[in-house]
């Protein structure tokens, strides 16, 4: 079987060697040749002997990772329509109800992606990164379940296109890519993105639904009648898979123990999100001040951001210095925009992209500490010899 | 023994792979064909000195620098030149000399006079005149020492942590005499410290050496490279030099000051999965490897790969190859130029050696790992962070160097430390890095850049 579709596949790339038709075209090939086997190259330079981890396993490990909030995000979106119409249901009618919504924008995400990596992978001549396999998954994830389809499309156009290859592809974007593609929509379809009709499914078409966050709540001074323990496991209303805590704490459990996701990140940043609202609290001046900091972890996108867009390691800071003062200001800034920002109380997104913008900054500074360590060890030493 | 330093070290990893030579030496195989390579001395230029049909002694300069015209390297073999290997741009490859078993040798005169300042000054002109100097590399750079300098220290190393490391105990305790008046030489020759590094838990005869600064070490691999002791005893800063040496090659200096004879006695481990009878052999450098790979058993009926070093950061050679300049290990492993279905899948072929938590490598390889050359996987962008850092237990930036290094942004590199490390430290960064980026490669040509600007 693995030989029979090796040769198969070794006779279509014949085409595709250099000097015949399909020549150009060789990376598009090569990505679904890689798909299946490792390729069959060895080391030419450097070490002979190499580790078996290579890119497309650690993507790999971080979908795997987003696969418990992915699936508890369909079921959740089921569960908060038929909550809110009243009707009865059991697991598998709200988890159909959710996969008719979401599996579309999945496949949406991943055709208009994948298809301007590859275009660019082959006006470029080089190999299809991986990278899109990851942030394809994680747009349709953190938007709201009714947007159209075409917004989708849209907003992953804009963000492969402007975050990400004309910076120069993966490794060089400076801004996340799917949060960018999440603010795009937030800035250009506001409707679409914020207010009472669009976190629960449908609730802009049957008037019985209306799903206002927690957040939102609590930014028009309302009270809110979730528990602790909803908030925690996440059956209330917001971005597809970003709801629920416990399942974005297994994924980070698998990104940790993998070691493909930055501890130092992630704690940084809870430690962060906890001091600004402990703060906050201490003054609790309106009612999103007097949200228990606690509370503030669990609810909307803090705890997916930290885990899921904030290791992100291409945007975020490199050195490991870097990474515990990127972490804790991602959180601080996080619930600094949700009390701070009455339009919009989510600060997740913005506080992320932020920091993405600063995230070189620190680490010029960490690295130039280095730099001028090493420099003044210098100077100090020739200061002896002159003596 | 009075320790000056312990060095501890953390980061790093031992890799443990199959094949290890057992400690038995074999002596008297002798190949009738050797060969030298100008390409095994980083930065050197070499300008002949024979030619074609010439006969050689033990001892006969062969070639020398063209950027120092004092530094020779000679004939490890009397008999004669074979043919001269070229390769593009005219450049030489390297020597074959065919032996004619005769030994002839080059009497060197090693008789002192009283004076002091005299002796260091022969000393130096013995070591340049019988081909003993190529022996001592410099920092920074790793290049063939500069007999014009004065380094602040001669750092050697009796510990190699890499995989399939020889055991420099092993090889030379029959030459602790050889060894010893190798230090004094050094010793009489320049006026820094000669420091020499240990095994914390294995020793071996080195504690007893005298006229050294003798500090230990214990961690895991890099921990035996001496970039990391010099950085941690005795950081290079710019225009300051340091001198490196092997230890065979301390022995080799030891016996031509004691007889007068240029002595390339080179002790090799031929080891790797493929080695059924992996041991050691005394024999001379430049060797041809085929004797050896036949008396040690390497498996012919796979497609096998020589290695002049270890498999970190040695150098390909091929079957019908020679034995390198400065190596003690020929590692040979298999080539592996298989597809592996789903193989990028975690937890899947957990059999590959890997450092990374995305593979039960650790568990499935509890004693020893086959290893081959597959790259596992494609280059691509660095995205993954901190994990070069987890390898290279140096106070240096890695990833910013290697950057620095691909921008050709001198002024950073030096910033960075580029003075501090040869290619050869970022071996274990080569094999660990998610991105398959060839960091030997890119420092050794930001090192080159180095040279070529700021010299």
């Amino acid at each position: 079987m693995k030989k029979f579709l090796r040769n198969k596949i070794d006779l279509i790339k014949r085409n595709f060697q250099k000097g015949e038709k399909f020549e150009k075209f060789a990376p598009a090939l090569n990505a679904f040749d890689t798909l299946l086997f490792v390729p069959n190259h060895t080391t030419q330079k450097g070490s002979h002997i190499r580790d078996a981890v290579d890119l497309k396993r650690t993507m790999v490990t971080v979908i795997i990772a987003l696969i418990p909030a992915l699936i508890y995000g369909i079921y959740n979106t089921g569960y908060q329509y038929y909550i809110q119409i009243g009707e009865s249901f059991t697991f598998l009618d709200a988890f159909y109800h959710g996969s008719l919504k979401i599996i579309p924008m999945i496949i949406v995400s991943y055709i208009v992606g994948l298809g301007i990596e590859f275009a660019f992978a082959v006006y470029r001549g080089h190999e299809v990164n991986e990278g899109y396999l990851v942030t394809g998954l994680l747009i349709p994830m953190i938007m709201p379940v009714d947007i159209p389809l075409w917004m989708v499309a849209i907003s992953v156009a804009f963000a492969v296109l402007i975050a990400k290859e004309a910076f120069g592809g993966t490794g060089m974007n400076i801004l996340n890519p799917a949060l960018t593609a999440r603010a795009f929509a937030f800035f250009a379809y506001p409707i679409y993105m914020s207010g009472n009709k669009v976190w629960v499914s449908e609730a802009s078409n049957v008037d019985s639904i209306s799903g206002e966050t927690i957040l939102g709540y609590l930014a028009a001074g309302q009270n809110i009648d979730y528990s602790v323990m909803d908030m925690f496991m996440g059956s209330i209303p917001g971005s597809i898979a970003e709801t629920s805590t416990f399942w974005v704490i297994i994924g980070a459990l698998i990104l940790i123990l993998t070691g493909v996701g930055s501890w130092r990140i992630i704690v940084s940043g809870i430690l962060g999100g906890a001091f600004m609202g402990f703060v906050f609290n201490l003054f609790s001046l309106n009612p999103l001040m007097e949200f228990s900091w606690i509370n503030h972890l669990i609810v909307g996108g803090f705890a997916f951001g930290i885990v899921f867009m904030a290791t992100d390691p291409v945007s975020a800071a490199q050195t490991n210095k870097g990474k515990w003062i990127y972490g804790f200001l991602v959180g601080v800034f996080c619930i600094m925009i949700r009390v701070f920002n009455p339009a919009y109380p989510e600060g997740v997104m913005l506080a992320i992209l932020l920091m993405n913008v600063f995230a070189p900054t620190i680490d010029h500074y960490v690295v130039n500490a280095n730099i001028k360590r090493r420099k003044k060890r210098w100077s100090e030493e020739n200061l002896i010899k002159t003596d | 023994m009075k320790l000056t330093k312990s060095i501890r070290i953390k980061k790093g990893a031992t890799l443990k792979i199959l094949g290890e030579a057992s400690k038995i030496l074999k002596k008297n195989i002798l190949p009738s064909i050797f060969s030298i390579k100008p390409t095994d001395f980083f930065g050197l230029i070499p300008k002949l000195i024979v030619k074609e049909g010439d006969k050689v002694k033990i001892g006969t300069p062969l070639f020398y620098s063209k950027e120092n015209p004092d530094i020779v390297i000679v004939s490890p073999i009397s008999g004669s030149i074979k043919s001269i290997v070229r390769g593009p741009k005219r450049k030489i490859l390297e020597l074959i000399i065919d032996s004619d078993n005769k030994n002839f040798k080059i009497k060197h005169d090693i008789t002192f006079r009283e004076n002091e300042i005299i002796e260091s000054q022969k000393i130096k002109n013995l070591l340049l005149t019988s081909g003993c100097w190529p022996f001592l590399k410099q920092r920074p750079y790793g290049v063939i020492a500069n007999p014009n300098v004065s380094p602040k220290a001669i750092f050697i190393s009796t510990i190699d942590k890499a995989p399939l490391g020889v055991d420099y105990d092993f090889i030379l305790k029959s030459r602790i005499d050889d060894f010893q008046s190798g230090v004094n030489v050094l010793k009489k020759m320049f006026d820094g410290d000669i420091f020499l590094g240990i095994d914390k838990n294995y020793p071996g005869f080195f504690k007893s050496i005298e006229k050294v600064k003798i500090y230990d070490v214990q961690g895991p691999h890099p921990s035996g490279d001496v970039s990391f002791h010099i950085n941690k005893i005795s950081p290079i800063n710019p225009g300051e030099k340091i001198w490196t040496i092997n230890p065979e090659d301390v022995s080799n200096i030891g016996s031509f000051f004691k007889t007068g004879y240029y002595s390339p006695k080179r002790t090799i481990a031929i080891a790797g999965s493929v080695v059924k009878e992996a041991k050691y052999y005394e024999t001379i450098i430049g060797s041809k490897l085929k004797i050896f790979l036949k008396d040690s058993k390497v498996d012919n009926n796979i497609q096998v790969r020589c290695i002049n070093g270890n498999v970190l950061n040695g150098k390909i050679e091929s079957i019908d190859g020679f034995i390198g300049y400065f190596n003690n290990l020929v590692t040979i492993i298999p080539e592996g130029n298989d597809y592996r279905m789903f193989g990028w899948l975690p937890f899947v072929d957990n059999k590959i050696l890997s450092l990374s938590n995305t593979s039960l490598s650790w568990l499935f390889n509890r004693n020893g790992s086959e290893v081959n050359s597959s790259l596992n996987g494609e280059e691509r962008a660095i995205v993954v962070t901190g994990e070069m850092e987890n390898v290279f237990p140096m106070d240096i930036y890695p990833m910013q160097l290697i950057k620095a290094c691909l921008a050709s942004d001198i002024e950073k590199m030096e910033g960075l430390g580029i003075y501090e490390v040869i290619p050869e430290d970022f071996g274990l960064i080569d094999f660990s890095n998610t991105s398959k980026i060839e960091a030997q490669e890119i420092i050794r040509e930001g090192i080159e850049l180095m040279i070529k600007e700021v010299g």
